[in-house]
């Protein structure tokens, strides 16, 4: 594996120019100040109450994300490269929802396999022939970014379903406000406030044309037992949107309503955090009690948009991800702007044995994994685990991808033995309206914190860092 | 609002409102059972302080002997009480997470910092030092809340939900209070008993925070029926029934106001508090016995919850 692109010194002493004004502050900042503004980072957010839960373990339900004070940064120029490179990427995963629930023509072009879609189980044929207001399927996404070198910024993972880490990138630039007011007075530092303003407007252009004039939007949560609950109430407060669990939802005639203290209530625009599967036990699993029995009827009937809609876990199931690239040029007839990960699909019998005999090296996933669960990093992996996992592959081969391990970028970050480069990755969050597409600048980077780890996942030990743009 | 956000918030009120109550009825118990017998009586104090919190069988439940590590234990930390302090806090911090975006962040910083602090407190090793910074951990984080709900918050319907909780628990508190004691308050010229209940009356009024406010009021030495005018009749008085009652026909009023709409829940409170206002102390002594009085004004005040819960709350 190549050494990783450092991100704030392109050679010893030879710092680029977007750290230039992070190495003069880290030079006449003590060590001991670092860490007393660590302190008070760490109380502001358990003040705040920002928490999230880690399934499995019993005992810490609720716990705080570890925060880096030390920003990543961006310079202009490259967020706007990277910027056009998620507009075109979302545009086109758009175009290709709706291609597939409508005549599919990417399939007869040959340019995507049929079965992998069809038997793909986040396909939900009950999208089939469904006319989607402006076909606007993903409002929401959360592109998960690498780097490795200069240039390219490479997509790792489209989150296109429920995408969650917004509440970070607002409160880490919040409590980064807090503790260093002065780095933000002498540069100029792009905001990113106004991500809610951007989200409701965003919900508002797709309501339904049966949407009374002034459109109600609520968000769907799954409830206060969900990993990601503080972020749905965060969003739901700043929107200034009620914050409804399915049992507080009811469908009469195919108008979806909520039960409130005056009475039943429409409800125009659902930003839902719930997953496909738990929508409508109706059409979706019987047994689920997170849902709205009846929605799909309401959503078929052209009465509730749905944010993000039925059915796009297809565009970010890891076996997909590999034809994007394709994708993009099929519906937008242009070169994809940003990469690939070159991967391997181990449902093809050649890929399949290449992984097998080079799985030492490889990161191996299975295709609807997500959150670091579910995969596997070959070069770290002990023996015990790698047969394991081949046994897995060998059994069901369309379950799995490999791809090499990237060697991603590293931002300066405080740790115990002082401030050393750790491995980042970013996860900017792409808004797609009927009028237009919205990025704030800015998103959630986050830090593998251990040295050498290249796992940045909060669920396994991964840290955060506030992202800034420079504007200047 | 949702229904389920207005139940969340008048249940959080009513849990942080309960576990202000149960500390301060601790409060008085200790008081009084530090004091010689030959001051106090003989009663079992730990055993009356069960019974004002309202969880004599629940504890009878789970211990033979009511004393006092058995009934701290299970009045401010025993899970086995659903109405215990910690448990109070617990769940009031639970419907305050649910429900961030009905709270100010002040509010939710009060009832969360409250909690957290609390955390380092489990019951065992309570020596004396410990119980009362625990107690009045408890109380600051209750009053916090309250303030900072009254000094923060919009006074919309969420307000008005989050009040109806406060007033309906305190009322329910006050009475029951009231009740375990009701033998020792003995109307106007009965012959009053020495010294020895001295304590008691005083207890009485340390576990609704009111001693100072009697003297104030009727400047008079502790008299039984005063004592009963004070915590039923006397509306200047905020833990009072009728104080309680003034409040709740104030927010209902606000909340049918708010949504242009009268019901059931209105005409309760109005119908239970033209009863307050019209009654004298001494009447109630006289023709219902406090007792009795009691009795029905806690069920009376259950049923004015359960119509608040009919007609928003579900």
């Amino acid at each position: 594996m190549a050494a990783a692109f450092n991100e704030m010194f392109a050679d010893v002493d030879v710092c680029r120019p977007g750290y230039k004004f992070l190495q003069r502050w880290l030079k006449s900042t003590p060590p001991d100040v670092l860490a007393a503004r660590r302190s008070e980072a760490e109380l502001l957010f358990r003040r705040i109450g920002i928490t999230f839960a880690v399934y499995g373990t019993a005992e810490a339900e609720e716990r705080i994300i570890p925060f880096d004070i030390i920003p990543r940064v961006f310079t202009r120029a490259e967020w706007q490269r990277l910027t056009r490179g998620l507009e075109q990427r979302v545009r086109a995963l758009n175009a290709f929802l709706a291609d597939i629930y409508g005549n599919a023509e990417i399939l007869a072009a040959g340019k995507v396999p049929a079965d992998l879609i069809y038997r793909d189980p986040h396909f939900r044929p009950e999208m089939a022939g469904l006319k989607l207001p402006n076909n606007v399927y993903i409002h929401i996404a959360g592109i998960d970014i690498v780097r490795v070198d200069d240039e390219d910024f490479y997509v790792l993972e489209d989150n296109v379903r429920t995408p969650s880490g917004v509440s970070y990138m607002l409160e880490n630039r919040e409590v980064m406000m807090r503790l260093f007011p002065d780095l933000f007075a002498v540069n100029r530092i792009a905001p990113v406030e106004n991500y809610p303003e951007e989200l409701l407007a965003t919900l508002l252009s797709v309501a339904p044309h049966s949407a009374p004039d002034e459109p109600t939007v609520a968000l769907l949560t799954p409830g206060p037992f969900n990993s990601a609950y503080y972020e749905h109430s965060f969003l739901a407060d700043k929107l200034g949107v009620e914050l409804v669990e399915g049992r507080d939802l009811l469908v009469r005639d195919n108008v979806v309503v909520m039960r409130t203290t005056e009475g039943l209530k429409r409800v125009d625009v659902l930003y839902r955090r719930l997953d496909d599967d738990f929508l409508d036990p109706l059409t979706f699993r019987p047994d689920s009690t997170l849902g709205v029995p009846g929605l799909m009827n309401a959503y078929r009937a052209g009465n509730i948009t749905l944010a993000n809609a039925v059915g796009t876990g297809l565009a970010d199931d890891k076996a997909v991800y590999s034809y994007v690239p394709e994708i993009v040029r099929f519906y937008l007839g242009e070169e994809p702007i940003l990469k690939n990960v070159p991967t391997w699909r181990c449902r093809e019998p050649d890929a399949l044995a290449h992984v097998l005999a080079h799985l030492n090296e490889l990161v191996v996933k299975e295709v609807s994994g997500s959150g670091g669960y579910g995969m596997m990093i070959g070069p770290v992996a002990d023996t015990t685990t790698r047969e394991a996992f081949a046994a897995k592959v060998t059994a069901n081969p369309a379950n799995f991808i490999a791809q090499p391990t990237l060697a991603l970028s590293t931002s300066p970050t405080f740790v115990d033995s002082g401030v050393a480069p750790r491995h980042v990755d970013l996860r900017p969050f792409v808004l797609s309206g009927a009028d237009r597409v919205r990025i704030v600048p800015g998103g959630l980077t986050r830090v593998a914190l251990q040295q050498g780890s290249l796992v940045v996942n909060s669920s396994q030990g991964g840290g955060t860092k506030d992202t800034w743009v420079l504007d200047a | 609002m949702l229904s389920r956000t207005a139940d969340s918030l008048f249940w959080l009120a009513r849990y942080v409102e309960r576990a202000d109550n149960t500390a301060r009825i601790i409060d008085a118990a200790r008081r009084l059972s530090a004091m010689p017998e030959s001051f106090a009586g003989e009663s079992n104090e730990w055993e009356s302080a069960l019974a004002a919190a309202g969880a004599l069988a629940a504890f009878e439940q789970h211990h033979r002997t009511a004393d006092r590590e058995t009934v701290i234990d299970f009045l401010a930390f025993s899970a086995d009480n659903p109405s215990s302090i910690k448990h109070c806090l617990a769940t009031a911090r639970h419907n305050g997470r649910a429900e961030r975006t009905a709270l100010t962040g002040d509010m939710w910083e009060a009832i969360n910092t409250g909690w957290l602090e609390l955390q380092r407190f489990d019951g065992t090793r309570m020596d004396r030092d410990t119980l009362t910074e625990f107690l009045s951990r408890v109380k600051e984080a209750c009053l916090r809340f309250d303030g900072s709900a009254y000094r923060t918050m919009l006074r919309s319907d969420a307000y008005f939900f989050l009040r109806l909780g406060v007033y309906l628990e305190r009322a329910d508190s006050t009475a029951r209070i009231l009740d375990v004691k009701y033998h020792l308050l003995l109307p106007e010229g009965a012959r009053v008993g020495g010294g020895l209940d001295y304590f008691q009356w005083s207890s009485i009024l340390r576990s609704v925070s009111a001693l100072t406010a009697y003297r104030w009021v009727y400047h008079e030495s502790l008299k039984p029926w005063l004592i009963a005018d004070l915590l039923v009749l006397n509306d200047q008085m905020p833990r009072s029934l009728a104080s309680c009652y003034e409040n709740l026909t104030m927010f209902l009023d606000e909340v049918s106001q708010a949504y242009g709409r009268q019901g059931p829940a209105q005409r309760i409170a109005r119908s239970i508090r033209t009863r307050l206002q019209n009654a004298e102390i001494s009447e109630i002594f006289q023709k219902k016995g406090l007792h009795e009085f009691l009795t029905e004004f806690i069920a009376d005040n259950h049923r004015l919850g359960a119509a608040i819960a009919e007609q928003y709350l579900t």
